[in-house]
């Protein structure tokens, strides 16, 4: 049993997911029909889109504290710029490559110069949430083209089961980052570098290649977050998203994906993000205060890395 | 499998529940400023009182608009019968609030107008930029023969509410946006801390300062400390909104002139009264009313009706 949690590290927070289904299920009326299932889904799209990148960075023994920061400079500039008359697909393009680029400005630095990225990303919450207040000029700006909304308000029945693009999206980055990261050689420089970074270096791997580019597909994954989010509400908000970066994080852990990086999964995560919703929602259902709620997602994140350190030690 | 925005059917329809109680959803944008802590506990006692049941979600902070988005859902999801939100922003959670008014549901607007207003059935709030219009005639007359020299300690960027008091403010005091008597102004978010902050920055280059626009009464708290560690507390009419107890208080103790109150007890009162009545027979409210502005200020001036705060402490909230 051991051997088998440690090979599939998403297989504990996947029970435990199941095990929270279940109990909501059987306590409550209203939680396990299938819109509101579909609902839950919808509630975890953008934290999940954004733990994503969070899980690649944190497998290289990273963190990024500025994605929630960068979806949100991107929201406001689709938003701002189809306003302004700039065409829908261009604005769409703009603000994923804006996120890249400030992606691609933090991964340069990180591996550049060789700061911690705690540090690094903290300084880049800073200024990136300043420039979008800037950008921003004390408003917000409803979103009303299609194509900046349709991730969230285009709807197909299966049946019962309503499916909205935007979950066909995140799904399709899901399987492409776990294809990426099991089944390429990328994906193993990624781990390796994450274990031990001398080590891959030895061994002949490109570390501050591999870094760099773990936080360039990072910020391209944080743009498709801000479009994720536009689908959720078609409205621009400089204050968004204010605790995103530290929930995307909660998303990873209860994912089984280590803090100190080179254990994990994108999988994991997944299924963390959708732990952190199903709580939330069941939870409500069942009548209980949402500090209470927020007390119990606080307990599952402690019990999660003793679940890891736990594991890691006996494994060692 | 095509369509678009279609939804599937649901067990309940949202009205009419297994055992007749009348199940109301209440979404607040915290559940941590005083003023929305005085909203849900006066839904609840008066829930209480006509029988009925009352949910109370809210956001995590003041702009998480998906999290009110959430709240709403879970809310349908419950087969409530009328939901009373206060936006966070006037647009953000229109989709929504859509959504729940499609299976039947009552949406009442409370503290905060929707953007365009029939969003929502109805909206039960204080007309905002009249209170700002108050403060700022308030404060004029306040002022009399001096010219004013204004400090602003404005609310949240993009706020409705915050938008709302800015402007009427301005206008009360007849003062236009870009006037060189607005000598400077910084958001605070409400917070005591950040407005003190906020205002001892300002001091250092506005020293002939004579009247202060306050968001509400925490920054007026902090604005106010500054004020006073520059030794300017006596030169300069400080005005606010709110009418907490505290904020009553402190204008009784002199530390700002005056502070226009709201009754948060009121909205969530008749918005609870509102969907209990939409259940029984069906009848929705609609269009914006006004749950009314009071000033309270211990030195009555000519042209404005006020209240002194004795009044305002038999009265006030939080």
């Amino acid at each position: 049993m051991k051997t088998l949690v440690l090979r599939t590290p998403a297989l504990g927070p996947a029970i435990a997911l199941l095990a929270a289904v279940l109990l909501f299920s059987v306590t409550t009326d209203t939680f396990a029909t299938t819109d509101n299932l579909s609902l839950v889904v919808q509630q975890s799209l953008v934290i999940g889109t954004l733990a994503l990148g969070q899980t690649l960075v944190i497998l290289t023994s990273g963190i990024d504290l500025a994605n929630a920061a960068i979806a949100v400079l991107g929201t406001l500039l689709m938003a701002q710029l189809v306003l302004g008359g700039t065409s829908a697909p261009l604005a769409l393009l703009i603000g994923i490559g804006v996120a890249v680029g400030i992606a691609a400005i933090t991964g340069g630095v990180v591996t550049g110069i060789s700061l911690p990225p705690f540090i690094v990303t903290l300084g880049m919450l800073t200024i990136v949430t300043a420039a979008a207040r800037i950008y921003a000029e004390g408003q917000s700006y409803p979103v009303t083209d299609e194509l900046l909304t349709f991730l969230g308000t285009r709807q197909y029945l299966f049946g019962q089961v309503e499916v909205t693009v935007g979950m066909g999206l995140a799904l399709v980055m899901y399987l492409v980052a776990w294809y990426a990261l099991t089944r390429t050689a990328w994906g193993r420089h990624v781990y390796a570098v994450g274990n031990d970074a001398e080590a891959a270096r030895l061994s002949g791997i490109k570390v501050r290649r591999t870094v760099l580019s773990v936080y360039l597909v990072a910020g391209l994954v944080y743009g498709i977050a801000a479009w994720q989010a536009l689908g959720r509400v078609p409205n621009a908000d400089p204050n968004a998203f204010q605790t995103g970066n530290l929930d995307s994080i909660t998303a990873v852990v209860l994912g089984g994906t280590s803090l100190f990086g080179g254990r994990g999964s994108v999988l994991g995560t997944l299924v963390g993000a959708l732990i952190v919703a199903v709580l939330r929602s069941g939870l409500t259902q069942a009548g209980i205060d949402s500090l209470y709620q927020d007390v119990a997602t606080g307990v599952l994140v402690i019990v999660a890395v003793a679940v890891d350190r736990f594991s890691r030690g006996r494994n060692q | 499998m095509a369509g678009t925005a279609c939804s599937s059917q649901k067990a309940t329809d949202g009205r009419g529940n297994d055992d007749g109680k009348v199940k109301i959803g209440l979404v607040t944008k915290t559940d941590s400023n005083p003023f929305f802590v005085a909203l849900r506990e006066a839904a609840k006692a008066q829930a209480g009182k006509d029988g009925a049941e009352l949910i109370a979600l809210a956001g995590k902070f003041d702009g998480d608009n998906e999290g009110q988005v959430a709240a709403l859902e879970n809310l349908v999801q419950q087969g409530v019968d009328t939901i009373l939100v206060t936006p966070s922003n006037s647009t953000g959670i229109l989709g929504a609030i859509k959504k729940a008014r499609e299976k039947g549901i009552l949406v009442i607007a409370l503290d905060t107008e929707t953007d365009p207003k029939d969003a929502v059935d109805a909206t039960f709030a204080t007309d905002n930029t009249q209170a700002g219009r108050l403060q700022g005639q308030y404060v004029k007359a306040a002022l009399g023969e001096r010219a004013p020299q204004l400090l602003m300690l404005d609310g949240s960027p993009g706020g409705t509410v915050d938008e709302q008091r800015h402007k009427g403010f301005l206008e009360g005091l007849g003062l236009t946006e870009t006037d060189p008597k607005v000598l400077g102004k910084e958001a605070t978010n409400g917070d005591q801390n950040k407005a003190q902050q906020a205002m001892e920055n300002l001091l250092q280059r506005a020293t002939t300062v004579n009247a202060v626009y306050t968001i509400n009464e925490p920054a007026a708290r902090g604005g106010f400390a500054a004020l006073q560690a520059k030794g300017l507390a006596d030169k300069v009419v400080v005005g606010s909104i709110d009418g907490g107890c505290q904020g009553v208080r402190d204008v009784k103790d002199g530390k700002y002139a005056l502070t226009v109150m709201q009754f948060p007890k009121k909205m969530a009162e008749d918005g609870v009264k509102a969907g209990v009545e939409f259940t029984k027979s069906g009848k929705k409210p609609s269009g914006f009313t006004n749950t009314g502005t009071t000033v309270i200020a211990d030195k009555p001036v000519p042209g404005i009706d006020s209240k002194d705060t004795a009044w305002g402490l038999q009265n006030c909230w939080g």
